[in-house]
């Protein structure tokens, strides 16, 4: 995945569906972000690139909903319901993320491995992201 | 006045040279059979010699001239027709110093100036003196306003007499080989505006008598008034008009690429060199002529090129492409030079900073070995008698040990020619009276200082050449080039104008220095 302003971005993404859990009052999904557009991008440890300022996932906790779908610490957030996460900031990510309307969250992740999986796999049809 | 030949103020060397003796009569007589006039025994003989110890090329050929301390005199035995002979050298060189005929040319435009000067000052006194020992009964009495008058006028000259004094008698400091434009300007002005009182004065007061004894001193009082307005003009015209800078002048010595920048107003172009020349003596390190050439074993295998011989009849046209052969051979051929002038470099550093070390420690050393004595320490003397000594002796007890460290290393950083050991000597005493460190009495020897340190001052001066395509009397403009030239090597000036500076102003509100932390915040959803 390569951001070039004004180009299509083009990775290789899963489809996770996190059903939000029901702590208190809160609706938690168990994982943590980090980066948006108003942050630091060197500073990410999960990026290729150092200047991607996408929204990552940083932690995961054990057992819980997100670990449970299948989120892996390190992925980069593509969409989040069908709303862009490459270019919002990390006030506004949050709250897409965190809307007390919605049960499920349904995201589409990129990572490396994925790219790689199927680099390997040639020749079958893989679910192609374009944005 | 200002104009001078070229050939005046020869600068000549003072009879203690560097170099041994006989190589300087070696050298002489050589110069003097190639002249007509000077040999032969004729004893007013101009001999132009080279000027100082420093750039005498001779000198410092260090390698193959023994190098001992003290002279070495030789004898030549012989006065052939075409030489001279030691005892005929040294009556020459005494000869010349003892007669200064080209000297005075230096000193006719200031003496003519203060003639001129002196005259316009005494004029207006003369004005009022004169109708009072001619005609006195005649005149008629003035009261308060000729003395107001009169006091005004005394002041005025007074003022004229100390301004004068102030800016213009001053030793001039060089000769420049065409008028000083500006100069000449204003003596003929003075002279004009004097000449012209003095011709209406005859006319219109001694002719006829003038009884009008206020008028006369008025008179006075406004060519005071006139002179003092020329003395601004310059003041203005020769001392104020090329303080602010206008050009950048960039000095290149030829010989060893030492270069500086300096900016300067509007000045002549002989104005400008004798600027230049000012700077050159304290900013310039010392043109060292040992120091520039390469290494004989690099430069040698240069010099092997191939010879061409061409085997076609017609020999015309072939004298460039014989030499583009060659050209091209020499190219291909596999070039080491620059390794070896590499190694050659870093041998060197290393051998000059081994030599460096010992002379300090040898020098730090040296001073351990002496203290000053204070004056309590005077009295209690019959328990430890000191000898005591003056500087001079004290430097002399301590140069002992160090004088062979000192001279291996300015052997091998080819200084030599500048520093005899009578100059340390009296360096080493100079140092030790003003409680000075060792680390301040090698600074001198350590760093090549700027060519005024190593002048002796003689009365004669220094012969420059000024060498210019444009009149050297016209002002500095963008592009022009010229040089000063000594007899070795020379001073390539060029001139650029400084930029045309806009400068803006930007407003910054104190307040406005916000800073924030970069974000990097992590939130759990």
């Amino acid at each position: 995945m390569s951001v070039n302003p004004g180009q299509p971005v083009v990775a290789v993404v899963q489809r996770i569906e996190i059903k939000k859990l029901r702590q208190g009052e809160n609706l938690i999904l168990g994982f943590s972000i980090g980066g948006g557009m108003d942050q630091d991008p060197g500073q990410n440890p999960f990026s290729e690139d150092k200047t991607d300022k996408g929204i990552y996932v940083t932690r995961i906790s054990p057992g819980g909903p997100a670990d449970v779908a299948g989120l892996m610490m390190g992925d980069k957030i593509m969409q989040v319901n069908g709303w862009d996460m490459t270019m919002v900031t990390h006030d506004q990510a949050r709250k897409r993320l965190t809307k007390k309307k919605e049960d499920v969250v349904r995201l589409l992740v990129t990572r490396k491995s994925l790219e790689e999986a199927v680099k390997q796999s040639m020749g079958k049809k893989y679910p192609c992201y374009k944005q | 006045m200002d104009n001078e030949s070229q050939y005046s103020g020869y600068s000549y060397k003072s009879s203690h040279s560097r170099s041994s003796r006989k190589h300087r009569d070696r050298r002489d007589r050589h110069r003097s059979k190639s002249r007509d006039s000077s040999s032969r025994g004729d004893k007013s003989v101009t001999i132009q010699t080279p000027g100082e110890p420093l750039l005498d090329a001779e000198s410092t050929r260090g390698d193959d001239r023994d190098d001992n301390w003290g002279e070495t005199t030789t004898v030549v035995t012989g006065t052939s027709e075409h030489s001279i002979s030691n005892e005929d050298l040294t009556r020459v060189t005494k000869d010349l110093e003892e007669s200064t005929p080209l000297e005075c040319k230096r000193f006719l435009g200031p003496a003519l100036g203060g003639c001129l000067s002196f005259f316009a000052l005494v004029t207006p006194l003369a004005f009022l003196i004169l109708p009072q020992v001619l005609w006195r009964d005649a005149l008629e009495p003035c009261g308060t306003p000729c003395e107001g008058l009169y006091v005004s006028l005394a002041f005025k000259l007074l003022v004229l007499l100390i301004s004068s004094w102030a800016l213009f008698l001053r030793p001039p400091r060089a000769t420049l080989p065409r008028f000083f434009v500006f100069r000449c300007l204003l003596m003929v002005l003075v002279f004009l505006f004097v000449a012209s009182y003095w011709l209406f004065y005859g006319v219109r007061v001694l002719e006829p008598r003038e009884r009008d004894y206020r008028g006369i001193v008025e008179y006075a009082a406004s060519l005071v008034d006139a002179l003092l307005f020329i003395q601004y003009l310059a003041l203005v015209l020769l001392e104020v008009r090329h303080l602010q800078p206008a050009f950048c002048l960039k000095v290149v010595r030829s010989t060893d690429g030492a270069s500086r920048f300096y900016n300067v107003g509007h000045l002549s172009i002989q104005r400008a060199a004798v600027w230049v020349l000012d700077h050159y003596y304290s900013d310039f390190s010392v043109y060292n002529p040992a120091l520039l050439n390469l290494p004989k074993s690099i430069l040698s295998k240069k010099m092997t090129g191939f010879k061409v011989y061409s085997l076609d009849e017609n020999t015309t046209n072939n004298s460039t492409g014989q030499s583009r052969a060659m050209i091209a051979a020499a190219a291909r051929r596999r070039d080491n030079s620059h390794n070896e002038y590499y190694y050659e470099e870093a041998e060197m550093d290393r051998r000059v900073r081994k030599r460096k070390a010992r002379l300090v420690v040898a020098v730090e050393e040296a001073f351990t070995h002496i203290k000053r004595l204070h004056e309590e320490e005077a009295a209690s003397s019959p328990k430890h008698p000191r000898e005591v000594m003056d500087p001079r002796e004290a430097a002399q007890a301590i140069f002992a040990p160090m004088a062979r460290a000192m001279q291996k290393y300015l052997r091998t950083t080819r200084q030599q020619a500048f520093h005899s050991m009578e100059s340390i000597l009296t360096h080493l005493q100079f140092c030790i009276t003003h409680n000075m460190t060792p680390k301040a009495f090698l600074e001198r020897y350590l760093t090549p200082g700027p060519t005024m340190q190593y002048q002796q001052q003689n009365g004669r001066g220094r012969q420059w050449t000024l060498v210019s395509e444009e009149p050297v009397t016209s002002s500095l403009r963008q592009g022009l080039v010229f040089s000063l030239r000594r007899l070795d090597f020379s001073l390539v000036v060029t001139v650029t104008p400084l930029p045309f500076l806009r400068l803006g102003e930007e407003f910054i509100d104190p307040k406005s220095h916000k800073f924030v932390m970069r974000l990097q915040s992590e939130t759990s959803v």
